[in-house]
């Protein structure tokens, strides 16, 4: 790992201040991602901002939406009585108990990896993120392989996750990695139903052709007929395209049959 | 260089430490508390877990300057008055170690996860311990010896 200067923000302007004084600064939450990438020298930043001490961690619900601060661990997520059955599994699932005691939602969604979790829930259930610049619906923030909508210094302050009539959240982890192999999250949202599948291209989707599907028939059985074409699918060591298109349809089914 | 403070296995320390230096390494070449080890570098194996304001963290993924001010305890702070702390006992007992080199962060991520399920079934051990790996033991005896802890050794 390269050197840097190590600052830790009091609040998001802080934080945002401190960016722009660096050279070439990024910010860090729970640095379950962003320490990794620094010992491969994948990244070497003049600077980086903790944003620990931004006093950005949190749960609220209201009623009709709940909304978690962009460094709430996955660990707090998943113990939270204020978060829906559906997206504490979400939590509960990633990576192992060390991780989720340290990792954070911002940082999850930040990221970007085409095999993350969290990018499925918000897909799913048509979150919107708050920035210390603007709102920005899921389906316009996840654009490409660890790309999102974010300007450069954009600080992620919270997210907000509508209710749902009915969600769940089915993945097959990496045996070694935790991380989703497919994972997909299926929802009655107040827009109608939704389904966003990770781990299976360069970023987490919607498909709309489950949607129609389970819109005209929510059960398991309606995915029946359907086949995901394995073009532009991920294929690695772990599974080849084929082999990812049809867990998607196999997840969906699982995903539909635990929400119920 | 930057100063950092901390409580460690009760004590109060500080050194100097650059940005980019771990708390793993604070704790081993600082401190000389080389009983947390580092088993990879890919934040995966957990033999450098400690608890840092009593939740297990790997201290490899964690830098020094982040554990400004926290409350740090390491293998070496669980054994009281030569007593061994009641999983490091359990490990003992239940022959749930051969090389030993995974035992320091599998008895501290046991003994947070025993904190946070009380009565842990079996399955609920080996989820919660999916975050430390073992090359010799094959887990079995691990799992029995986090159960024998747990029901209060
Ligand atoms: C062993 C292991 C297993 C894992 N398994 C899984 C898994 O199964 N599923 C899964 O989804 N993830 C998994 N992860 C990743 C984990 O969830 C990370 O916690 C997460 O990806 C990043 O969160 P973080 O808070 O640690 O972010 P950091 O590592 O601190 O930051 C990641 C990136 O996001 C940026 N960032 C952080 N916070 C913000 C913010 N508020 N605003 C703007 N940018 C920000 C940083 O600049 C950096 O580029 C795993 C990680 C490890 C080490
Ligand atoms: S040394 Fe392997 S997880 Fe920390
Ligand atoms: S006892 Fe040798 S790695 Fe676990």
């Amino acid at each position: 790992m390269y050197d840097f200067n190590f600052h830790s923000a009091s609040s998001v302007d802080d934080a945002a201040s401190k960016l722009a004084a660096a050279k070439d600064g990024t910010v860090m939450a729970g640095g379950q991602t962003l320490i990794p990438v620094l010992k491969q020298r994948l990244a070497s930043p003049s600077d980086v901002v903790s944003l620990a001490g931004a006093g950005l961690s949190g749960i609220t619900n209201n009623g009709d939406s709940v909304t978690i601060g962009a460094t709430t661990t996955h660990a707090a997520v998943a113990a939270s009585g204020d978060v829906p059955a559906a997206l504490r599994s979400v939590a509960e699932g990633i990576g192992d108990a060390q991780v989720r005691n340290r990792g954070t939602i911002g940082g999850s969604i930040a990221n970007n990896d085409p095999a993350a979790d969290y990018p499925a829930a918000l897909l799913g259930l048509g979150a919107t993120v708050t920035t210390n610049q603007r709102d920005i619906a899921a389906d316009d923030f996840f654009i490409g392989l660890f790309e999102t909508a974010l300007n450069d210094g954009e600080i992620v302050k919270s997210v907000t996750f509508p209710n749902a009539t009915k969600a769940a959240y089915a993945k097959f982890p990496n045996p070694a990695s935790r991380y989703a192999m497919v994972g997909v999250f299926v929802a009655q949202a107040a827009d109608g139903v939704r389904v966003a599948v990770t781990g299976a291209t360069d970023c987490a989707h919607r498909g709309p052709r489950l949607e129609a599907a389970l819109s005209a028939n929510w059960s398991a059985s309606a995915l029946d007929g359907i086949t995901i074409p394995p073009e532009n699918l991920n294929s690695d060591i772990h599974g080849s395209a084929e082999y990812r298109a049809n867990l998607v349809i196999v997840m969906a089914k699982r995903a539909v049959e635990a929400a119920g | 260089m930057a100063t950092v403070s901390m409580t460690v296995n009760g004590q109060a320390v500080s050194g100097d430490v650059e940005g980019r230096t771990l708390l793993v390494q604070f704790l081993r070449e600082n401190l000389n508390l080389t009983g947390t080890h580092v088993g990879c570098d890919t934040s995966q194996c957990g033999a450098c877990v400690v608890h840092v304001n009593g939740d297990s963290m790997k201290s490899c993924t964690m830098l020094a300057l982040e554990a400004e001010g926290a409350d740090v305890t390491t293998i070496e702070g669980l054994a009281k008055g030569g007593e061994l702390h009641p999983m490091q006992q359990a490990f003992k007992d239940n022959h749930g170690l051969q090389c030993g080199f995974c035992t320091p962060g599998m008895v501290m991520s046991a003994i947070d996860l025993v904190a946070k399920n009380p009565n842990p079934d079996e399955a609920t051990i080996r989820e919660q311990l999916e975050g430390n790996i073992c090359r010799c033991t094959g887990y079995h005896n691990i799992v029995k010896a986090v159960q024998q802890a747990a029901q209060g050794g």
